[in-house]
């Protein structure tokens, strides 16, 4: 054979093994410098003893605990749903917003927040945030699972790739278009609703953490399962039929759990970009193409980027804190502009 | 038109004995075929009553020119098209009612250009060939591995089974896409222009390839541009204009005339060792350079 002389790589397994190790120790760093960081410092030694039950701290358990997992637990469904859409629609850029979601999401905050200032005209916005968060979760997740329905309806389904990402840009903007409209109409309430549009886990609590816990137990194994699909997508969408794949259905399923996970995100944490981008991109050169071990290394590696973000956040401006939103976005915009230069280089 | 349709059966070939391709059919003739298929995309006609069979044990190629109909013919036969009018059948029952995990097992379907999954190896790109064997739950086992060990070793991709696919050159890629589509162990294989990025060194490869596969019982429908390839086939079929102009042995119908008449009158068939070639004819010739429409005499010098 004329290749016979070009080296083999070596296998991929031993690599992938170590990458997930890696990743899991990073998680437990990420867990006990997140925990300890705060109003409060409670260092290392204390957070690894509070958390065995050792020396129980109401800081940590109350406090930071149900923030730090929370971040986690939305790292791990954006990287999850951030790696479904990208095979999903064979395309390395798609990230978990990209059928309307976000804006939906968006759209519901601004809606729940409007109506609850027309019923009780004395609630501040910060009130009904604190008063009432599992209200505008649920406004927030309908609107998420609502604009993926309609971008579906418009596109007749998930059989046409093109139509499913042109329908999703419409609903997109319509939406934007009518939460801009809604803010301005109670100019007053725009800062909280932008605060939270902008990613915070400061309104996570215990039920946060066990709602986005329970999507995640939910999906990671379907979505698992459907990483054969995945990987028969890659070949293309002919090909993954003739393989006997009933296409329309699998694709159906992987949006409704790509999308259960993000709205399930954005309804506790709002809108946090590029970690869903990001996390399944780069772990794609370190774990390869299959699915089967790219979903849930994108897990790991959103949870990973999520909490060191949100640690970011609390610190870089202490004693105030950054929407988590923006310290991703301004990690991932870089992150972007690499890939653009190196796929340039590539050509 | 009328299509030259061979008789409805056949004697059954003798197969021998085959490992991994599951028991015969019980029923009818071990046959793909179309019968009088049309198809249309946005209402403009594609194919029009066209039939073909696809027999097991042989090799099938499909000529004509661009535009003329074969990859629709090949999708509608792998059951990716349904056709508007006529039907495909696969052994006796009609393709639309066959499960798609059990057509997955029966024919496999290899494009002309796929999207290459960059980011996969050789070896996890020709383990999804087992897919229709496996369905959404089932786990790879003993005889998954030895096909997609066998479907390596016989388009000679096991040797850089863990290289990625964005490594490999064009005519690698094919291979690899052979040996996917060969790991489901098919009883009939549909290929879209095989040979198009091959070497002649594997080009060569590939014919041997085919006459091991025909000897395995396996049938193989290739579309294909190649008239001097096609020579080797048992059968070749002339599609033009979405219609059946000729069927039958290679030598018979491989002819000047037809040649002639579907690719124009710059072809010729040649008679080296007493091979018939096809080649391109050239003004340099005797012969004067023959406009290939009416239209542009006005422009021969």
């Amino acid at each position: 054979m004329i290749n016979a002389e070009r080296q083999p790589l070596p296998t991929r397994y031993a690599s992938r093994a170590l990458v997930f190790l890696g990743l899991v120790g990073l998680l437990g760093l990420a867990l006990v410098l997140g925990v300890g960081q705060g109003a409060v410092y409670v260092s290392p030694g204390a957070v690894v003893r509070a958390l065995t039950g050792a020396e129980p701290d109401p800081i940590v358990s109350d406090l930071r605990l149900p923030r730090v997992l929370g971040a986690m637990g939305v790292g791990a469904a954006l990287g999850l749903a951030g790696a479904a859409f990208q095979g999903l629609f064979r395309n390395p850029l798609a990230d978990p917003y990209l059928m309307g979601s976000a804006s939906g999401a968006a759209f519901g905050v601004t809606l729940a927040v409007s109506l609850a200032g027309t019923l009780g005209a004395s609630y501040s916005t910060s009130q009904i945030f604190a008063a009432l968060p599992s209200y505008v979760t649920l406004f927030a997740f309908a609107g998420a699972v609502l604009a993926v329905a309609v971008t579906l309806l418009l596109s007749g389904g998930a059989a046409r790739t093109h139509d499913l990402i042109l329908a999703g840009v419409v609903v997109g903007a319509v939406l934007t278009g009518l939460t801009t409209y809604l803010m301005l109409k109670d100019a007053d309430r725009i800062r909280a609703v932008m605060a939270y549009t902008l990613g915070n886990f400061s309104f996570m609590g215990w039920d946060g953490v066990r709602a986005i816990a329970l999507y995640l137990a939910l999906s990671l194994p379907f979505l698992w399962i459907l990483g054969r699909t995945l990987n028969a997508l890659s070949l293309g969408e002919e090909t993954a039929r003739s393989l006997g794949l009933p296409l329309g259905g699998l694709k159906l399923l992987v949006i409704g759990l790509a999308t259960l996970l993000t709205a399930a995100s954005v309804a506790y944490a709002g809108i946090i970009g590029f970690v869903g981008l990001v996390a399944p991109h780069a772990l794609r050169r370190l774990v390869g193409g299959d699915y089967r071990a790219l979903l849930p290394a994108s897990a790991l590696g959103g949870a990973v980027l999520l909490t060191f973000a949100d640690l970011l956040a609390r610190v870089l401006t202490r004693p105030a804190e950054l929407p988590v939103g923006v310290v991703t976005t301004l990690l991932g915009g870089p992150f972007f502009l690499y890939l653009l230069w190196r796929g340039r280089r590539n050509v | 038109m009328s299509n030259a349709v061979g008789p409805a059966s056949y004697a059954d070939p003798p197969f021998p004995k085959e490992e991994g391709l599951g028991e015969r059919e019980a029923l009818g003739v071990a046959s793909l075929v179309a019968e009088n298929v049309t198809f249309a995309y946005a209402g403009k006609p594609v194919l029009q009553e066209v039939s073909l069979e696809l027999r097991r044990a042989e090799w099938l190629a499909l000529l004509g020119p661009n535009g003329s109909g074969k990859s629709t013919l090949l999708r509608v036969m792998a059951g990716l098209l349904s056709p508007q009018g006529g039907r495909v059948v696969l052994e006796g029952k009609p393709l639309a009612k066959v499960s798609s995990w059990l057509r997955g097992r029966t024919l496999t379907f290899v494009p002309q250009n796929g999207p290459y999954p960059e980011e996969l190896t050789v070896e996890e790109v020709v383990r999804l060939g087992r897919t229709p064997h496996l369905g959404l739950l089932g786990r790879e086992g003993r005889a998954d591995q030895e096909a997609v060990v066998w479907a390596m070793e016989q388009t000679q991709v096991l040797e850089f089974r863990s290289r990625l696919l964005s490594t490999l050159s064009g005519g690698e890629r094919a291979r690899v896409m052979l040996a996917r589509s060969l790991a489901a162990k098919p009883k009939y294989l549909l290929l879209d222009e095989p040979t198009a990025h091959l070497d002649l060194h594997h080009q060569a490869e590939f014919l041997c390839l085919l006459s091991g596969l025909r000897s395995q019982g396996i049938g193989v429908l290739t579309v294909m541009h190649d008239p001097n390839l096609a020579l080797q086939a048992d059968r070749v079929a002339f599609l033009a204009a979405g219609r059946t102009v000729a069927q039958g042995q290679p030598r018979g119908a491989i002819t000047q005339e037809l040649l002639s008449q579907v690719y124009g009158p710059m072809v010729r068939v040649r008679q080296v060792d007493g091979q018939p070639i096809v080649i391109l004819g050239t003004n340099s010739g005797s012969q004067v350079r023959a406009p290939l429409s009416p239209g542009a005499r006005g422009s021969a010098p």
